[in-house]
């Protein structure tokens, strides 16, 4: 393994990220935590951690991304989630096209150009559908594990459709359903199409541009990458580190800031 | 309406002597001290100097309208009504879409909305029509006091809203309404539309003499209708100015300097106004001033402004470097002007009010919005998904991605509300911004 050349940090709104990589640029190292409200302190806590397995991390360039990264002082440059992950996916894969991230609080669809640049994107709009916070608020509900929610809903034959999109008005709707005898299974499949279905959408706005790819913390659902592949008729492409894309799209740019220097 | 002679002392007292006087004064100041603390003459050319008149003449137009009931007849009027029919009848107009643009930008537009959701109306409804019912029902205004209406004077070429919202005002206030209908122009607008627009200004004449207690004189008329083209000649002028590099003014300073167009139309001091406004840019490109200091990009607008996000937008915005020089609204109140013929007041009019950019096919305005890409050399463009004007938002979608597919520029679309701060997300519209502008670079 080589040395630490270049960190990239990742605050997003559920999970804090950060990754080192060596001077090729090459993923080595990486620590995620869910992300806490004295964002400082957690940097400071990710950053002695990597200290302590890799060494000094002294006058290595640092950047920062994510909702959280303008409070991330020890950065020396702050980049946007957009940018980051473009870099990140297109440096994994080694090509463009249209990438969806499905994070805890925003989701995005990106067009990656032919040298990783960013042609266009799309974000959802002011509301959490669509997004992770709306799997996590429901699986609370139906006493259901975030990580055992994906092959529950595959598990059924039977769908129903959840009309709502709205985070709060569709946990109503589920409650109602629970209270007419529904069981679990067929509603949380009806759950991961509406949020599908949204981020579908969005893919439609802008355009897609073959082939798909898909990044962050919900991939690990499998329902989500099935339905995905199911609504566009395209197979899904994932990077070896979907969560991370962000902070190594990140830790790619300051090592690139620190080659020019 | 009825005249009052007490009315009318306290008018000239308060308007033409003591308000006059005063402001005159105050723009002397204005004139005289250099930019206000906040402005941030790091990145961006001092404020105008006729900024001072903007004042002014803003100022003095809300202080005749409170002084204006009983003295002369009030209108209330819709931004795109045919407004030249009233000024040549001697009528104070009031536009109670500038007057929520106005609560808008001092911040207050929430808490007058306010008061018409908690009588009934849905946020839903358009937040100028919140704002205006609101005004309407509670008489919160940072303005002092809006007259009470004469006439209600409503054209339907800006939306189907103000239909409803004049009925509202016509209801509340028991005085009569005239709606003008103007019918969509698709492509071109057909000779017989023209035709039944032109019947339909020709029949408000009476209302509009009776209301006012006088007969309109066609001499006057043709002289409103003069000043009008001639004011909007040189607000278009100004305008294209923008098309210099780096750009004399910005959208944001023709977004403040819009108001004389919109709400005193007609009238000789705003062609004064203009001229002089013009000048003072052609000064600007002169002495090679941009309106952002480090202008390295340069943007097209669409829709109507944020109005409470004007200063934090601008100031984001030319932090990097980045120049909104043209946009699809304020272009509106001078793309016209040709189309204005003082000798045939009635059928112009017609041929003018029918076609503003609300009133034709979404495909016209992705011309306009193509021709200025080209004509002002823009790197990009930001469509404003504006909550409250449906009319002006819909197409965007499609708009956007023509855009970037026929020119490679990117294009934001921009969520937010013209009126209302509680349908703006700061975080979520930072974030689109931020990603937006990193790819402009």
């Amino acid at each position: 393994m080589g040395k630490i050349a270049a960190i990239g940090i990742d605050v997003g709104s559920t999970t804090a990220k950060i990754v080192g990589v060596d001077e090729k640029g090459e993923f080595i190292w990486s620590y995620i935590e869910p992300a806490h409200p004295r964002v400082e302190d957690q940097v400071d806590r990710f950053l002695k951690k990597l200290e302590e397995e890799n060494g000094p991390i002294d006058g290595i360039p640092i950047v920062a991304t994510g909702y959280g990264r303008n409070l991330v002082h020890q950065a020396t440059r702050k980049v946007t989630e957009i940018t980051c992950h473009a870099l990140g996916v297109f440096r994994q894969l080694g090509h463009g096209g249209t990438l969806i991230d499905i994070g805890g609080q925003d989701s995005k669809v990106i067009i990656i150009g032919p040298s990783g640049e960013v042609v266009d994107f799309a974000m959802n709009d002011k509301c959490a559908a669509g997004t992770g916070r709306f799997l996590e608020n429901t699986a609370g509900r139906l006493m259901v594990k975030l990580d055992e929610m994906g092959q529950l809903a595959l598990s059924s034959e039977e769908e129903v459709p959840i009309s709502s999109t709205c985070t709060v008005f569709a946990e109503s709707e589920i409650i109602s359903m629970i209270a007419h005898g529904v069981r679990v299974e067929p509603i949380l499949k009806g759950l991961h199409r509406s949020l599908v279905k949204r981020v579908v959408a969005m893919v439609r706005s802008v355009g897609l541009v073959p082939p798909l790819m898909l990044s962050g913390g919900v991939v690990k659902n499998p329902a989500i990458r099935k339905m995905i592949e199911e609504e566009t008729g395209q197979k899904v492409i994932m990077p070896d580190h979907p969560q991370f894309m962000g902070a190594y799209g990140a830790a790619l740019i300051a090592l690139r800031g620190s080659r020019r220097k | 309406m009825k005249r009052d002679w007490r009315a009318s002392l306290r008018y000239y007292w308060n308007v033409k002597v003591l308000g006059n006087a005063y402001l005159r004064w105050q723009r002397w100041k204005m004139e005289r001290k250099g930019p206000p603390r906040k402005w941030r003459t790091d990145i961006l050319a001092p404020p105008l100097k006729i900024g001072a008149r903007t004042k002014e003449l803003i100022s003095r137009h809300y202080l005749e309208g409170r002084y204006a009931n009983g003295h002369k007849p009030v209108a209330w009027v819709t931004s795109g009504a045919p407004v030249e029919i009233l000024q040549a009848l001697g009528y104070y107009v009031l536009y109670p879409e500038n007057h929520g643009a106005l609560c808008g930008a001092r911040k207050v537009s929430v808490e007058i909305a306010s008061e018409a959701e908690n009588a009934g109306y849905s946020r839903d409804i358009c937040s100028y029509a919140r704002t205006d019912i609101g005004a309407m029902l509670s008489g919160k205004t940072p303005v002092g006091k809006l007259p009470k209406p004469d006439l209600l004077f409503a054209c339907t070429n800006i939306c189907q809203t103000v239909l409803f919202w004049y009925r509202v005002l016509a209801e509340h206030f028991k005085v009569p309404l005239i709606v003008i209908d103007t019918p969509f122009v698709y492509t071109s607008p057909e000779e017989h539309s023209i035709e039944y627009v032109k019947k339909q200004l020709e029949n408000a004449v009476p209302i509009a003499e009776e209301v006012a207690g006088k007969k309109l004189d066609y001499k006057k008329l043709k002289q409103v209708m003069r000043y009008s083209r001639m004011a909007a000649d040189l607000w278009l002028q100004v305008m294209e100015r923008g098309k210099n590099r780096p750009a004399p003014i910005s959208v944001f300073d023709q977004f403040i300097h819009m108001a004389p167009i919109v709400e005193m139309r007609g009238k000789p001091e705003t062609v004064d106004f203009y001229a002089a406004m013009l000048k003072e840019v052609d000064e600007r490109i002169e002495k090679g001033i941009g309106a952002v200091r480090n202008e390295q990009r340069r943007l097209l607008w669409d829709n109507l402004p944020i109005w409470y996000k004007l200063r934090e937008l601008s100031e984001y915005l030319a932090e990097r470097g980045v120049a909104v020089v043209a946009s699809t609204y304020t272009m509106a109140w001078g793309e016209l002007a040709p189309l204005i013929d003082p000798e045939k007041p009635f059928e112009s009019m017609a041929r003018t009010y029918i076609q503003p950019i609300l009133n034709v096919g979404t495909g016209k305005k992705l011309e306009k919005m193509k021709k200025m890409i080209e004509e002002f050399q823009l790197d990009g463009a930001i469509l404003h998904s504006d909550r409250s004007c449906k009319p002006y938002s819909i197409g965007q979608v499609d708009q956007r991605n023509r855009l970037i597919r026929d020119y490679g520029v990117p294009a934001l679309l921009l969520e937010a509300d013209h009126n209302d701060p509680r349908a703006y997300a700061e975080e979520q519209a930072r974030a689109r911004l931020d990603a937006f502008i990193e790819m402009l670079y």
